[in-house]
């Protein structure tokens, strides 16, 4: 097997509260060891609703934040906690493309300076062949080429948001980090900006940890899906794995929320709403994080109180999950059957 | 007997750039009981129409047409009257939890205020009676909660205390605003099931403002979709849903991904349906389709002429020259 694009063991973000002026000894622990790796043009989804550390983990990857353990290695390269200036030249190799269109573009730059900056930076083009090469960027993210004289404000949410990945991709980099890259747009305007995603990364064959809280979405462009929860990853699969047989509870009550568009499907089906809110990731429940809200706590207690679940690959297929109920030979477990799930 | 009634409602706002004809003779009814779906982009008109319902635009908005509820109009009603509409017999859920409650007030002083001015209640009385509303909308230990502040709850914490507040003197009409879109799809699906079981057992109708069709499909009984200020179609939600008919419906149906479109026959991928172009600006008021420079159906009629609103099918209604879905076509 061919190095990972990306290969994150153990990562692990604690911030403290209060900051330095007011220390106040309590820790949020953002995310608390994560592992995942990503192949050559590959594409992960990282799905969490707010507050799971899914960002954070993002963040981690991009050198924006210090990680507070484990390690990320880039392709050969261990980057965790490699100076600035390492950094550097490593940056060609991962880009990100940021929620906001809005404020992810420097408002005095021209959108072509903008996509050029990263071949001015890496001294990759210069004069005549860098302006030949943003005008080709521009019509690969399907801009007419006259838009590089504009500046930001003149566009609209889609345009901007094309201008970001015409930026990230002006490097061709290996991997591409895409947090949250449609949230901030209108649906007809997301699926365009989708339909570019998934094109572009055929064609220039790009690994791709694609960060969000939309479960459709993540459906329709990743290979493979990590379901993070309270800092931690709950389960990791292909796309069919945890979409067709989602196994860990957390994972299929998430599912189940989702509304899909087709209103005799959507009444018909059974959605198990949880009890209660995310914890606190101060201070985050012993054992199983997830403990606290699923249907079937009183069947793994209390395993699940004292000892953290593994994310384990029970069958040997690839399909990772961190669930006490989850063993060998035994029953995948199913939140329907809970009684005590509330249903609808 | 519809319970409220909306007849060419138009708003135009005054700008530094000129007037803007944000909702352009829109009409609707809403039943007793009835949840009635708005839906559309961002700019399409939807949060201003709900909005003059009650009122609640800046000096800068224009208010024209007719809002008929209970016997009044509420656009000519005088100031007094609507202050005893709002919150008692028609109120408004916002989309953001955090900027709509006040962050130094205790939610139940903020709860306990509709109940104290509508309803005349003792501060003690309304405190009770407080505790009972946030329990009813699944706040566990509502007594302990009564005494919180905002910033002490969550996002779906605070939204449920939004509603509690809404429903606080049994309105007969919900406006609610995108009222999960800032919440996460787990908090969501308490929020709808909660919508749904006060229309159960209040009798509450809800006009719900939303851009998601998943929620309209799930919660929703008439839909209208918007464009540009104006009503592109109406129809029963199973009807809109089977067969739309607006070609910028059939567009937003497609451009959703779900998961049919993941995998083609073919193992390949199918691409999600795209809308090109922009929305239009909506300087003037519209003198042809304002959907026509983005539709593939459009021709020289649809770019000289407003198509009015005609039905087509059983209770279904559409401004479109070309209307018709492409699965009755064939």
């Amino acid at each position: 097997m061919s190095t990972a694009a990306l290969a994150v063991e153990g990562l692990k973000k604690h911030f403290p509260v209060g900051g330095k002026l007011r220390p106040g000894g309590e820790v949020v622990y953002a995310v608390d060891g994560v592992s995942f790796s990503i192949a050559p043009g590959e594409v992960l989804g990282l799905v969490g609703e707010s507050g799971s550390g899914k960002s954070t983990v993002g963040n981690c990857i991009m050198r924006l934040l210090e990680p507070t353990d484990g390690s990320i290695k880039l392709g050969e390269t261990d980057i965790t906690h490699i100076s600035r200036r390492a950094m550097r030249p490593l940056r060609r190799e991962l880009h990100m493309v940021f929620q906001d269109p809005y404020s992810s573009l420097n408002p005095r730059m021209t959108t072509g300076q903008i996509v050029g900056e990263p071949l001015r930076l890496h001294g990759i083009a210069d004069g005549k062949d860098r302006d030949g090469q943003v005008a080709e960027l521009f019509d690969k993210v399907g801009l007419r080429a006259e838009l590089r004289h504009r500046y930001p404000h003149e566009l609209s949410g889609g345009q901007r948001q094309r201008i970001g990945l015409a930026r990230a991709l002006s490097v061709r980099p290996r991997l591409l980090i895409a947090d949250e890259p449609v949230s901030a747009l209108d649906v007809s305007v997301q699926a365009a900006i989708l339909n570019l995603l998934r094109d572009l990364q055929e064609e220039m064959g790009f690994a791709c940890l694609f960060i969000t809280h939309d479960l459709a979405t993540v459906e329709y462009f990743c290979d493979r899906v990590a379901v993070m929860y309270l800092g931690k990853i709950m389960e990791i699969g292909t796309r069919e794995q945890v979409f067709s047989a989602p196994t860990h509870p957390y994972t299929q009550a998430l599912l189940s929320a989702v509304v899909v568009p087709d209103p005799e499907r959507q009444r018909s089906r059974r959605r198990i709403v949880l009890e209660g809110d995310i914890p606190s990731p101060v201070d985050p429940p012993s054992g199983c994080v997830f403990r606290t809200r699923c249907p079937l706590e009183h069947e793994s207690a209390p395993e699940s109180t004292d000892v953290e679940p593994q994310l384990d690959d029970v069958n040997g297929d690839g399909h990772l999950v961190a669930c006490h109920l989850v063993r060998q030979g035994a029953p995948a477990p199913d939140i329907t059957r809970s009684a005590a799930a509330s249903s609808s | 007997m519809p319970l409220l009634e909306v007849e060419e409602l138009s708003v135009r706002f005054q700008t530094d750039d000129g007037p803007v004809h944000a909702v352009d003779k829109v009409s609707f009814e809403l039943d007793p009981r009835e949840v009635l779906a708005i839906v559309g982009e961002s700019g399409c008109g939807k949060s201003v129409t709900a909005m003059s319902l009650l009122r609640l635009l800046p000096e800068s908005a224009t208010i024209t047409g007719g809002v008929r509820f209970d016997g009044d109009d509420l656009l000519a009603a005088p100031e007094s009257r609507m202050r005893d509409i709002r919150g008692n017999e028609i109120s408004f859920i916002f989309q953001e939890p955090m900027t709509s409650l006040n962050p130094v007030f205790t939610v139940g002083r903020q709860v306990g205020e509709v109940l104290r001015r509508h309803q005349g209640l003792s501060k003690r009385a309304a405190r009770e009676r407080t505790s009972d509303l946030l329990d009813l909308v699944g706040i566990p230990a509502p007594e302990r909660r009564v005494d919180e502040y905002p910033h002490e709850l969550s996002g779906g914490m605070r939204q449920r205390v939004m509603i509690a507040m809404a429903v606080a003197c049994e309105p007969q009409v919900l406006i609610a605003d995108e009222p999960t879109t800032a919440l996460d799809v787990t908090i969501q699906a308490g929020i709808l099931d909660l919508m749904r079981e006060l229309r159960e057992r209040l009798g509450t109708a809800i006009v719900l403002i939303t851009h998601d069709l998943g929620v309209v499909a799930d919660v929703a009984d008439r839909v209208v979709v918007m464009y540009a200020g104006r009503k592109a179609e109406e129809a029963p939600v199973s009807e809109l849903f089977a067969h739309p008919q607006h070609p910028y419906t059939i567009g937003l149906l497609g451009a959703i991904p779900r998961p049919e479109t993941g995998e083609g026959v073919d193992g390949r991928r199918r691409r999600l349906q795209e809308i090109p172009g922009l929305v239009p600006s909506l300087s003037e008021p519209a003198d042809h389709c304002p959907f026509a420079p983005r539709c593939a159906r459009a021709d020289d009629r649809s770019r000289s002429e407003v198509p009015q609103l005609e039905i087509v099918r059983p209770d279904h209604r559409v401004a479109c020259f070309h209307p018709g879905s492409e699965a009755d076509a064939e």
